[in-house]
């Protein structure tokens, strides 16, 4: 099992709204919150649509493809032991309707990042009960 | 419409020291409050018995309520906070005293920041601890989110996304890659900054010049954001009063006129590219205040070309390129070669902005120094004085939701 940032690193803080993300991440699924009314696609989770302002929504599960929208290269340390750089990438998700996330992009050199590239879900179990869904470049 | 008599007006300025940030022990956060605002107060020759309101923006750790009762007010009749985080809402405290004298809540409002890191805790703070978690800790899981907020951070801070200069840098990244802005333009704004710092007695780094070279030497923090790309973090406190036209006209100062004051959002933007990965396409390379220019301009009856000096919010040196796209002065994409043409700069600049130096080089203030600047630079003081200045721009945080203030004098 492949860990590429220590346990220190912040925890992910969810009410109870945004549960379901963390226990479907848990399993490996990446998902985003879809309005069941009009089809909008969302993340982080919300109680109402901002579109129609419908309270239905469903989990849609999402191909981990997906491409840099932005990133930046991280020159100082977050948690204990980390390593230094690292990339915190804007990820936009194939199949989510426009729907992008905040994540990591690891095994990378920062010199090959690009706006674009394509990129692939690569999960870190940082415990039985958390896993993060970080990236990697599609080689 | 405010009757004549009523328009609000700002009267007087004051400051404390500004330092490195954790350099003031010596005296409370609140204490440092308290002597900005009596600076301030009696900068405009006005008596502390004459204040009744208060206003302050995000985060504010001093209350007015504890601070009308230190400051011994006779009667507090306004007490008001921004919903903005961080600096975004600094503009927007000065608008919401504005409000409070025109529509007659209030006669004289202060409107006040004051920050000792030090004492307290460091914006921003993510660096790791200095003691190594015990042995037996806990395997990490999902937190109960406490919080709206912590709620939505928490899809950002598992991957590290806790500091202002790497969350800045994303919205950046993307410009640079939309219209080849570069390193070297966003070097222009930081040099000018503190070349405008070496003529300002107060400013914290005035006594150290900056070339691009050395912006371009000094280390990575998150690309493309090096070290001084990113603002101070400074102690210090500042004040600014706000009365209306009929108490200011006997005043001691020559008063300055607020001409339009706004606020704005975008939808979906929440605390937009710092923490929001899904900030609408068309604005996500920008500050975010475009549609809230247009309001503050068409309020005041200006445009663009009428605003002799300005003082935008320089939390980052990308951010800054973004507002002047944002507020009209160039084309969307051309922020790079409006910088780079030596726009900014004090002498021989079409608009010259940040005259103190700005929190890239005076002093880290959440953006108040930049009205208190703003007021001085309409009043004939700055020490880089744009001869005959008779409309100031002052922008609140942007990339965040933002706030904006257009003042003049008569």
């Amino acid at each position: 099992m492949t860990r590429w940032f220590p346990d220190g690193m912040p925890q992910p803080m969810a009410d109870s709204e945004a549960v379901p993300w963390w226990e479907a991440a848990a399993e490996h699924r990446l998902v985003v919150q879809r309005c069941t009314e009009c089809a909008h696609t969302r993340l982080p989770p919300t109680p109402i649509c901002p579109e129609c302002r419908s309270e239905g929504s469903e989990w849609h599960e999402v191909s981990g493809r997906g491409e840099i929208y932005s990133y930046t290269v991280v020159h100082r340390p977050i948690a204990l032991d980390q390593q230094v750089p690292f990339v915190i990438a804007v990820v936009a998700l194939e199949g989510a309707g426009g729907v992008r996330m905040i994540s990591n992009i690891v095994d990378a050199d920062p010199d090959e990042l690009s706006i674009g590239l394509a990129l692939e879900v690569a999960w870190e179990d940082m415990s039985d009960d958390l896993a993060i869904p970080r990236f990697r470049i599609v080689r | 419409m405010t009757e004549p008599a009523r328009r609000a007006h700002l009267v007087g300025v004051g400051e404390t020291r500004y330092s490195k940030w954790g350099k003031i022990g010596d005296v409370t956060e609140h204490a440092l409050a308290c002597e900005a605002i009596k600076k301030a107060v009696a900068d405009a020759g006005l008596s502390m018995d004459d204040v009744d309101g208060l206003a302050s923006f995000a985060e504010d750790r001093n209350e007015a309520i504890f601070l009308a009762a230190e400051l011994g007010l006779p009667e507090l009749r306004f007490a008001n906070m921004v919903w903005m985080p961080g600096g975004g809402g600094t503009c927007a405290a000065v608008s919401n005293a504005t409000m409070a004298v025109e529509t007659g809540q209030a006669e004289v409002v202060v409107v006040y920041r004051s920050l000792c890191q030090g004492q307290y805790f460091r914006f921003g703070q993510g660096g790791p601890p200095r003691v190594a978690p015990p042995a037996d800790a806990p395997p990490p899981t999902v937190q109960q989110a406490s919080s709206m907020m912590l709620a939505s951070i928490g899809f950002t801070m598992p991957y590290g996304l806790l500091n202002a200069a790497a969350a800045y840098a994303l919205p950046t990244r993307r410009h640079m890659h939309l219209y080849g802005t570069t390193t070297e333009q966003l070097g222009m704004i930081a040099v000018t900054f503190r070349e405008h710092a070496s003529r300002n007695p107060r400013a914290v780094m005035g006594s150290r010049p900056m070339t691009l070279e050395d912006h371009q030497k000094a280390p990575m923090i998150a690309d493309p954001h090096r070290l001084f790309d990113c603002c101070l973090e400074s102690d210090g406190a500042c004040a600014v009063v706000v009365t209306t036209a009929e108490r200011a006209r006997d005043l001691a100062r020559r008063p300055v006129e607020v001409l339009s004051s706004a606020q704005g959002t975008p939808k979906g933007y929440a605390f937009g590219p710092f923490s929001n990965a899904n900030v609408a396409d068309e604005i996500y390379a920008t500050g975010g205040c475009e549609a809230m220019a247009k309001r503050l301009y068409a309020r005041a009856g200006v445009g663009p070309s009428d605003i002799d000096v300005a003082q935008i919010y320089d939390h980052f040196t990308g951010c800054v390129l973004m507002q002047l796209e944002d507020y009209g002065f160039c084309k969307r994409g051309e922020g790079g070669p409006f910088v780079e043409s030596g726009a900014l700069a004090w002498q021989g600049g079409s608009l010259p902005t940040n005259t103190h130096g700005g929190s890239l080089s005076e002093a880290y203030i959440h953006g108040l120094n930049h009205v208190v600047e703003a007021v001085r630079s309409l009043r004939g003081e700055s020490t880089s004085q744009v001869e005959g200045a008779e409309v100031c721009l002052v922008t609140a945080g942007a990339c965040v939701p933002s706030s904006a203030l257009i003042l003049g004098r008569r």
